[in-house]
């Protein structure tokens, strides 16, 4: 039995709009994709390389020692027990002044808070670090006034 | 014209396999693979180990990281915190913790007692290598970078917060500046120009420290071979690398 045209027309238009589609489809899917999505994983590749160009705020103690060669020199002849600790710990994030030493002073740390965040006897602090009740200990004097902050011992 | 079938499939074949290699070429030369002749990413596999019976709470890793990284200066956004555990001898199960402004300012000092042990745990992102929150995110704005690190993209971040439900270990937040997810980065900055974190360069005792599963000169293999160490919430088997040595099992 031989069907009319118009039995089947609609089936060529409903084709027509699907090819017509994927096609869209093909050329549009890739102007919404980031560039490099997909090359490690389900995730734009640039992104790994975006957080690198953060500033550094800690240059690293490495970094100090090359200028302050002087600070390290006494602690090492001292044998202070500080010269493993990081110089920024105590003063701060100098990165800035590393960089550009005349540009940036830094400014002296407040000498008693500072020892005081790690000498202050507390529970539960492991003996690895010489611990002092601190108003027993320094009478309300600050630390500076018998301990030098580089080569704390006193000898 | 008349090719044997033999020769038509060896022929068809060669031309596939051209073809597929050629392609292949094709998508790494537009990938825009991230270039840095002195990094290359496949020589790493970060992590940090945590031994929890140096750490003294002083706090000053926590304030290094808020520093270098840019976190909001509020106690509720940390990178990293250090939590202080009171396990009552008595009461194993129900640890007092408490973490005063993340530790950042140190801890009230406390008094010595017989019927408590007190110790100091730091967290941070354990970096996982099968990470919940990577998983969860609708838009590929969060990933495991190939050198083991999670990292969350800025600029595709939607702010949707799923990651931040899913981290099973609670270190995520939406910053309130950008409304996108932040964490702790491993201080990825540092770590691709060779230097060490900031929470670790200023951590007076060696309590935490970076490791480079990859570098065969790397301490930690020594250390490994050595020392038992755990992972937190072992049983989610996310793939922690934040790697604990001497840790209570009461911290959760
Ligand atoms: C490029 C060389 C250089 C580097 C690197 C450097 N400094 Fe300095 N620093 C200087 C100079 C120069 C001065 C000024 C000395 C002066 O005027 O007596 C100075 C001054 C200082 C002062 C103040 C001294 C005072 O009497 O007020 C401190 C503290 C200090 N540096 C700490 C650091 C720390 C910590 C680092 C590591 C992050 C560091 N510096 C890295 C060159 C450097
Ligand atoms: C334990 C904390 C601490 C550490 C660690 C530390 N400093 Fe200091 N530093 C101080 C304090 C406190 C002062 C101020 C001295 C004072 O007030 O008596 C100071 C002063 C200085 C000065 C001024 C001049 C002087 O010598 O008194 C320089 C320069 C300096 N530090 C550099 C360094 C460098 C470089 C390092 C790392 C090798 C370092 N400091 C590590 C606490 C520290
Ligand atoms: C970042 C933590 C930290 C800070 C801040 C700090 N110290 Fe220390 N201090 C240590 C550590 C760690 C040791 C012990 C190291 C060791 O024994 O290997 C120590 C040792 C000491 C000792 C014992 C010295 C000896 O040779 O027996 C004294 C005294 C001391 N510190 C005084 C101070 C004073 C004073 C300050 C303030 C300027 C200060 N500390 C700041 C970490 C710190
Ligand atoms: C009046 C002088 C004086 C003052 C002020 C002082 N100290 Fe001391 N400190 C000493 C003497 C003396 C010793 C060595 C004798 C000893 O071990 O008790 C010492 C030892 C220490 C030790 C080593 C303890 C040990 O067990 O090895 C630490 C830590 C310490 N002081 C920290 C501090 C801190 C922190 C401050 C500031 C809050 C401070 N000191 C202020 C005189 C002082």
């Amino acid at each position: 039995m031989k069907r009319e045209r118009s039995d089947w027309a609609h089936l060529i238009r409903l084709g027509g709009l699907l090819v017509l589609g994927l096609v869209a489809f093909v050329f549009i899917r890739p102007l919404f994709i980031p560039e490099g999505f997909g090359v490690y994983g389900h995730y734009r590749a640039g992104a790994i390389l975006d957080g690198r160009d953060h500033p550094l705020e800690y240059a690293g103690r490495a970094d100090c020692e090359m200028c302050h060669s002087d600070v390290v020199d006494l602690q090492e002849e001292r044998q202070s027990s500080h010269r493993r600790l990081s110089c920024e710990g105590c003063h701060g994030p100098l990165a800035a002044h590393a960089a550009a030493p005349d540009d940036v002073r830094p400014v002296l740390p407040d000498i008693t808070p500072a020892c005081v965040t790690c000498h202050e006897k507390s529970a539960g602090r492991p003996p690895l670090v010489p611990q002092v009740e601190v108003r027993d200990h320094s009478g309300g004097e600050a630390c500076s006034s018998c301990h030098v902050a580089h080569t704390p011992g006193m000898f | 014209m008349d090719v044997p079938r033999r020769q038509f499939l060896v022929e068809s074949g060669r031309w596939l396999m051209l073809t597929g290699v050629a392609a292949c070429a094709y998508e790494a030369m537009l990938a825009g693979q991230p270039v840095d002749a002195e990094y290359e990413m496949s020589d790493h596999w970060w992590g940090m180990l945590i031994d929890v019976d140096k750490c003294i709470g002083c706090g000053l890793c926590v304030k290094a990281c808020k520093e270098e990284n840019n976190v909001p200066d509020s106690p509720y956004y940390f990178n990293t915190w250090v939590e202080r555990y009171r396990v009552q001898l008595a009461d194993r199960e129900h640890p007092l913790v408490d973490s005063p402004n993340g530790g950042a300012d140190g801890f009230p000092a406390l008094e010595e007692s017989d019927d408590e042990r007190v110790f100091f745990v730091p967290k941070l992102c354990n970096h996982c290598i099968d990470s919940p929150c990577t998983q969860v995110c609708p838009v590929g704005a969060t990933f495991r970078s190939p050198d083991g690190v999670v990292l969350v993209d800025e600029k595709y971040c939607i702010g949707c917060r799923y990651c931040i439900q899913a981290c099973p270990y609670g270190c995520r937040y939406l910053d309130p500046r950008t409304h996108t997810a932040k964490k702790c980065t491993l201080c990825y900055h540092r770590i691709v120009k060779g230097l060490t974190t900031a929470c670790c360069e200023v951590c007076p005792t060696g309590a935490r420290q970076l490791f480079d599963l990859k570098n065969p000169g790397d301490p930690i293999h020594a250390y490994l071979r050595e020392h038992p160490v755990q992972v937190l919430k072992p049983q989610l088997a996310t793939g922690s690398k934040l790697y604990y040595a001497n840790l209570d099992g009461t911290v959760r």
